[in-house]
């Protein structure tokens, strides 16, 4: 298994280690739910060193990454982000990715671990015109600091004002004490928080920072477990539940980063086509009714007919609730709808609930 | 971890104590606490007639699901319906958290079951394997 700069701090701390797509990588420390809440309540600080980073250059680096992703990249700031999916010519999706801007030559790619290889190998057969492709997935560790006291906590480690620092924008070289960072307003739990890059072997020694300037706010190590229930509420996509190549991102719910009015790009015609014809089957969210927790890959009953299965389904620590997101003939989407879904053998009844489950606190001036 | 004296084990995490002709079930420390937070529990129901190695119930935490086996054959006299409601006291006190009490069909089961040294010698192998 691959280890992250903080895999020493994880044992430290009584990490549950688990292999996380290669990745050695701890599931919790002190538990999902306490980890889940101080995330929501307070702050949790996270170690997703495993994710990608693919540096794309050059005088055409602009027109290669919109041609790339879905989402309208002609309209973004320098050092602003935007999060979009990644398309097949069938429509499928190869990843959904973060793009930070530097300038209209200068883009990072924050991609999903597991898809690293793949991802490289895609963008490189689509590479034209004078477009580098660097993978600088070994060169930054990341941490994400998330929660309501973020910025609180992470103010104390800075002179740069982090109110300025707008949702969804990016600072490069921020200094926090003497660690020089990429710090984003960014995350995956549905809290404000930030996304921290940085050099790997300075990682150790802002993980201690944080936690110190963050212990007297509630500030907690968070594990992946925690990371997935925090999104899940939120209603975040996961890459391989939400999305995939079989999941087109209108079909997972992503219609709003998908700009069919933006000139070509690689899954256009497919989605445009989908789109005007009309939703054969979406994501939707819904709640057990029956005792029992759904899990990613159940399938879902209405009476005998089979209309569809579980994309990530658990316990929700907010809400107290057995809920699960799936994807479903539209026919069985409306809100109240119930739903039967097979746990184990066994017809549980659930209904169609209103999406997200947690409304994301996101701080947007 | 900690394994009481008074107790017997299964392979598969299982803990009974016995009163009499009484087997109150339930799981170990060890298991609870591979599996993590509980948030779910299945329970057999009352009278149910149960038998050695049986799947009788399920166990969840938040990310795992744990199928929980039972060490004796008999009838569910007993079912302790307070962890539907709070199966995290599996986690806190999984030695108080019977799960059923069974009247043991065949006493001779029981034979079948570790002592505590043993169960914490099984305990020892599988932390190595890991």
């Amino acid at each position: 298994m691959k280890k992250t700069p903080l895999y020493e701090k994880h044992l430290e701390l009584s990490g549950k280690i688990v292999d996380f797509g290669g990745w050695a990588l701890p599931v919790e420390y002190s538990g999902i739910i306490q980890e889940h809440e101080a995330v929501r309540n307070a702050a949790g600080l996270f170690d997703v060193s495993h994710m990608g980073e693919v540096l794309i250059e050059g005088k055409d680096a602009e027109s290669f990454v919109q041609k790339m992703v879905t989402n309208d990249i002609s309209t973004m700031k320098d050092f602003q982000i935007y999060y979009s999916p990644m398309c097949y010519e069938d429509g499928g999706v190869v990843d959904d990715l973060m793009v930070y801007k530097y300038n209209n030559e200068k883009y990072l790619l924050v991609i999903n671990a597991s898809n690293t290889e793949k991802d490289i190998e895609w963008l490189e057969s689509k590479v034209s015109g004078d477009v580098k492709i660097n993978n600088l997935s070994d060169k930054y560790a990341l941490l994400a600091l998330q929660g309501p006291k973020a910025e609180a906590i992470l103010q104390k480690l800075t002179d740069t004002n982090l109110d300025d620092l707008g949702f969804f924008e990016f600072i490069d070289g921020m200094k926090l004490r003497d660690v020089s960072a990429l710090v984003s307003r960014t995350g995956y739990t549905g809290e404000d928080g930030f996304e921290i890059y940085l050099a790997p072997g300075d990682a150790a020694r802002l993980w201690d920072l944080i936690m110190e300037a963050g212990s007297s706010e509630g500030l907690k190590p968070a594990g992946l477990g925690a990371r997935d229930t925090l999104r899940f509420e939120a209603c975040l996509p996961l890459y391989g539940n939400e999305l995939d190549k079989d999941i087109t991102p209108l079909e997972g719910g992503l219609g709003y980063f998908v700009k069919l009015t933006k000139d070509d790009f690689i899954g256009k015609e497919a989605l445009a086509k989908q789109k005007s014809e009309g939703l054969k089957r979406k994501v939707c969210c819904f709640e057990m009714l029956d005792r029992g927790i759904a899990r990613s890959g159940y399938e879902i009953y209405s009476g005998e007919e089979k209309i569809g299965f579980v994309t990530s389904g658990t316990y929700s620590p907010t809400l107290k609730k057995n809920l699960g997101m799936a994807m479903l003939d539209v026919d069985f989407t409306e809100i109240g709808t119930e739903i039967i879904v097979e746990v184990r053998n066994r017809k549980l009844k659930a209904q169609i609930v209103k999406k997200p489950f947690y409304t994301k606190k996101y701080k947007k001036d | 971890m900690n394994v009481p004296s008074n107790l017997l084990f299964s392979k598969t995490h299982e803990w009974v104590r016995i009163e009499e002709n009484i087997a109150y079930l339930g799981l170990t420390d060890f298991a609870q606490d591979k599996l993590g937070q509980i948030v779910f529990v299945d329970l057999p129901e009352l009278n149910q007639e149960i038998k050695e190695k049986e799947q009788v119930a399920e166990v969840e935490s938040v990310k795992a699901v744990a199928e929980f086996f039972s060490p004796v054959s008999g009838k569910v006299v007993k079912v302790n319906e307070d962890l539907l409601d709070s199966p995290e006291q599996i986690n806190e006190n999984p030695y108080d958290s019977w799960f059923v009490a069974v009247e043991l069909s065949d006493q001779s089961e029981l034979e079948n079951l570790l002592n505590p040294q043993k169960y914490e010698a099984l305990l020892m192998e599988e932390e190595e394997n890991h």
